[in-house]
């Protein structure tokens, strides 16, 4: 159904009056210009297009937009703050979390998540947490010690 | 569309590290004239990626395009004090773009961070072949110092003549010529190069030794590293060009199915969508990629299905039947000399199904026609080819075909073949409209250009006091790389039929094959440090010990040791019952040696890899930590292959189209992974971005076989295959 659909996203309100079940991976990338989350399996197999919706991981592919009515959509072009880059980005660029680059913003924002609702997670726990997201380059050592960083420095836990 | 430099840049990624060296319009019709005279002041070294087989093959000569024939990279110091590198190879994940960065910055003592890297556009770089086989840092990495030691010795000459020193007093940090002997006395790059046009071609210019170095052998960070966490790296599927299209292409069912009839009037009643038909090409676009996708779901087709083949179970022994003759590789002594010295004969078949490259990003690229110049961004290994296959399907002559190669989200060799690219261009002339085609996944499998599934055959025999004295070697369908054995048996002969190549009879392989992440060496390596740990436990030998015992190679001898000391392995004859496991390899010259500890749960067959250490010898190393990173890389898409990744099968259909049924390596399968650089000054520099995935299968094998006592012949050893062979141990 054709409607107006309101949510916050990286902070600002944003209205797109689209077919409402349409994914929120497309009106993302297609609609509002924001190509940082990526399209890979386009079945929730791979998470390249996970996004932050309230405190929730998802993925945005197969999510239909209505669902995030009202709700605030983190993507990856609105982590960093006043031109600040998160922890977690600083982490990734200290451990060279990325090869291709092509399942970094997916795993950034999964790991966003985790440690909202976790500030102190053990290895286990970011295992556990980030074992859907695929890496095809075998960055997988590297992404797992800059989430664990990236939980050590942001003191009193994830902002 | 107006083609800015914004667009430039993004094709380069530089790395958000200030202006890039070319800002006016890219020059349509380059000739190296016509391009100096666009490109301002400066000063310009000309050099091959590779001066000895580069341009070798017709296709490959520049001179087709309008280049001239004795170049195919260059250099050029701006008076914007940025140094610009243009050169046709691409950023896959690899960091090419950061190691040849480093050793242009090295010979020419300017910062790393004043360096910019311009790969794989068509029309800013000369003719390249593509990116793949290790071939960066090994074949181009020499020139590419040399160029810049070129530079540098000109730039000296010319700060000799404006300082009035001799150029030998000189010094440079940072761009900046002084002369320790009158302090205060300097000139910069730029200032040097200000308004002057100055053209050099690479003669033979004294390179740094390697006790010099200061930029190379460090580990700086990424250039391409800041965009990638923030999101802002392209990749062809990231641009957008006003009016632009998105489509999707109606594939066939199966390889071989033929379309019989075609409805499209419901997909054609879809607001804003549009159905084009071209011979073959049928596809349905929108402005808005999802409903494209859902006008296509509207489209009825009726295929007719291929003639019944093969499926994954019955392939090897198609391939058998199918292969030509088999090619001779290599021999010395004589097979029928080492069957008479023989007491103890160990015969095997080893087999590999088909995988896929399953990189993250799927086959993308955009295509837009305007004033009869067609610019295609495409994430592809291999610009130049596929500028020339649009040029074809387009009607158009090469030099109104522009290839841009943004950032590419995973190559591994499959990115080699770029159907998407054509396809997007096409379309993009049939409709008039810029247009975007982003493979769907199952479009990804049904395409790939898999790594091909193989049969090994190895006869090999021990003397009576257990030294290795025949090996008799057959690789089909796989091809040849690698299958010379390195390990010292005087009577051995290898033969190979068939390949990732092409040039294979028609049907052997039921469909795409091409290079895959060190071709053909997977399959070779897996094969020989199988039969090699065979050979080993039927001598009573521990398996490090026997490779030991057959190696004079001084560089395979030093992985080895160096390996089984950070591994602290203790000599044992398998099965030991620890569940450790050795393998070794080369892949283009770099040495590995690979091992493992793994355990077997006997109930499920699930195998986890516990721990893995990797000595590598790679000579000089450019980037430790890239390197490393690499390397580890290497390790972990290995699990995959060596455990769980097959394409199934049957009639040309591919079943396996997603990661539900198609599994790569996750996090919960990691090992604990240390690697090793062996120091190596003298030997150049060598690629370092495949070699350790070759030992994987084996490695893994050989553990599960130490573990259990199972011997896994065929790949992937998933926990079926495991339980039958742990039946029959």
């Amino acid at each position: 159904m054709q409607r107006t659909i309101s949510f916050t996203l990286n902070g600002k309100p944003t209205r797109v009056t689209v077919d409402d079940q349409r994914m929120l991976l497309w009106v993302l990338r297609s609609d509002l210009g924001l190509t940082g989350t990526k399209f890979g399996c386009g079945a929730a197999l791979c998470g390249a297009c996970t996004v932050v919706v309230d405190k929730e991981a998802v993925r945005s592919c197969s999510t239909p937009v209505k669902e995030v009515a009202g709700k605030r959509v983190l993507t990856i072009e609105g982590l960093s703050q006043e031109g600040r880059l998160h922890a977690i980005q600083e982490a990734f660029l200290k451990h060279h979390g990325s090869q291709c680059g092509y399942c970094t913003p997916g795993m950034i924002m999964n790991a966003y998540a985790l440690l909202q609702k976790t500030p102190r997670p053990t290895r286990a726990q970011i295992i556990q947490h980030m074992d859907d997201n695929l890496c095809r380059c075998g960055s997988h050592h590297r992404i797992l010690n800059a989430i664990q960083e990236a939980a050590g420095t942001m003191k009193g836990g994830a902002q | 569309m107006t083609r800015d430099d914004s667009n430039s840049r993004g094709s380069m990624g530089n790395g958000g590290s200030g202006e890039g060296g070319v800002s006016e319009s890219p020059p349509r019709d380059l000739s190296r004239r016509q391009f100096l005279a666009l490109a301002g002041s400066g000063l310009f070294v000309f050099f091959p990626t590779d001066p000895l087989d580069a341009f070798q093959e017709p296709e490959r000569l520049p001179a087709r395009q309008g280049y001239p024939t004795d170049f195919n990279a260059y250099l050029r110091v701006g008076p914007d004090s940025r140094v610009t590198c243009f050169v046709g190879k691409v950023e896959l994940g690899q960091g090419a773009m950061t190691s040849l960065a480093q050793l242009l910055a090295e010979e020419l003592d300017v910062a790393l961070d004043s360096v910019d890297m311009v790969m794989g556009d068509t029309d800013l770089c000369p003719w390249d072949m593509g990116t793949f086989g290790s071939l960066s840092i090994r074949q181009f990495g020499p020139v590419l110092r040399g160029a810049g030691a070129e530079a540098r010795a000109v730039l000296l000459e010319m700060a000799a003549e404006q300082l009035q020193a001799p150029a030998g007093r000189l010094q440079v940090t940072a761009g900046v010529v002084t002369d320790p002997s009158a302090p205060g006395k300097r000139v910069t790059y730029a200032q040097l190069v200000q308004g002057k046009r100055i053209e050099r071609r690479l003669e033979k210019a004294p390179v740094k030794p390697v006790s010099a170095f200061s930029v190379v052998g460090q580990s700086p960070r990424r250039k391409d590293a800041l965009e990638k966490v923030t999101g802002k790296a392209r990749y062809a599927g990231d641009f957008a060009v006003p009016g632009m299209l998105h489509a999707r292409v109606l594939r066939p069912p199966a390889h071989g199915a033929t379309l019989r009839d075609l409805d499209t009037a419901a997909a054609e009643k879809v607001d804003g969508a549009r159905v084009v038909r071209d011979g073959d090409l049928v596809a349905v676009l929108h402005e808005r990629p999802d409903l494209a996708d859902k006008a296509l779901r509207l489209v009825k087709a009726r295929f007719d299905p291929p003639q019944p083949s093969v499926d994954d179970k019955t392939i090897f022994n198609h391939l058998l039947k199918t292969a030509p003759q088999p090619r001779l590789v290599g021999e010395s002594g004589s097979l029928a000399e080492g069957e008479k010295l023989a007491a103890n004969i160990v015969e095997e078949t080893y087999l590999n199904s088909y995988v896929a490259h399953a990189a993250l990003e799927t086959h993308s690229a955009t295509a837009t026609i305007e004033g009869g110049k067609a610019t295609v961004w495409a994430s592809t290994q291999t610009p130049f080819p596929v500028k020339q296959q649009v040029a074809q399907a387009l009607g158009f002559t090469p030099q109104n075909v522009r290839i841009i190669t943004p950032y590419v989200g995973g190559g591994f060799g499959g990115k080699s073949a770029s159907r998407q690219a054509v396809e997007a261009a096409r379309l993009a002339k049939l409709t008039g409209k810029p247009v975007q085609v982003v493979f769907h996944r199952d479009e990804e499998f049904f395409y790939d250009t898999f790594r091909p599934a193989a049969v090994v055959k190895i006869r090999a025999a021990l003397t009576g006091a257990g030294k290795m004295v025949l090996w008799d070697y057959k690789v089909y369908g796989a091809g040849d790389r690698e299958a010379r054995l390195f390990y010292d048996v005087p009577h051995q002969r290898t033969v190979s039929a068939g390949g990732w190549q092409g040039g294979n009879p028609p049907g052997m392989h039921p469909f795409g094959v091409g290079p895959w992440r060190a071709p053909s060496v997977n399959t070779n390596t897996f094969a020989r440090e199988s039969h090699i740990d065979i050979l080993a436990a039927r001598a009573g030998a521990d398996p490090v010990e026997f490779r030991l015992g057959h190696l004079s190679d001084q560089r395979m001898r030093r992985v080895l040791e160096a390996a089984a000391r950070q591994f602290g392995w203790k000599p044992a004859r398998a099965p030991s019952g620890r569940g450790l496991g050795v393998a070794l390899g080369i892949y283009a010259g770099t040495y590995v040696a690979t091992m493992a500890e793994v355990a077997v749960n006997k109930s499920t067959g699930r195998v986890q890899v516990i721990r893995v250490v990797c000595a590598q010898d790679e000579g000089v190393v450019v980037n430790p930590d890239g390197s490393r990173q690499q390397m580890e890389g290497s390790i972990t898409m290995g699990l995959g292959y060596a455990l769980a990744e097959e394409v199934r099968f049957k009639n040309g259909e591919v079943l396996d189209r997603n990661f539900d049924t198609y599994e790569i390596p996750r996090f919960s399968w990691l090992p604990k992974i240390e690697t090793i650089l062996i120091e190596n000054p003298e030997t150049a520099a060598l690629g370092c971005g495949e070699p350790p995935i070759v030992t994987m299968g084996a490695v893994v094998a050989n553990a599960i076989h130490d573990a259990v006592g199972a011997r896994l012949r065929q790949l992937p050893m998933t926990p079926a295959r495991i339980q039958t062979a742990l039946k029959r141990a």
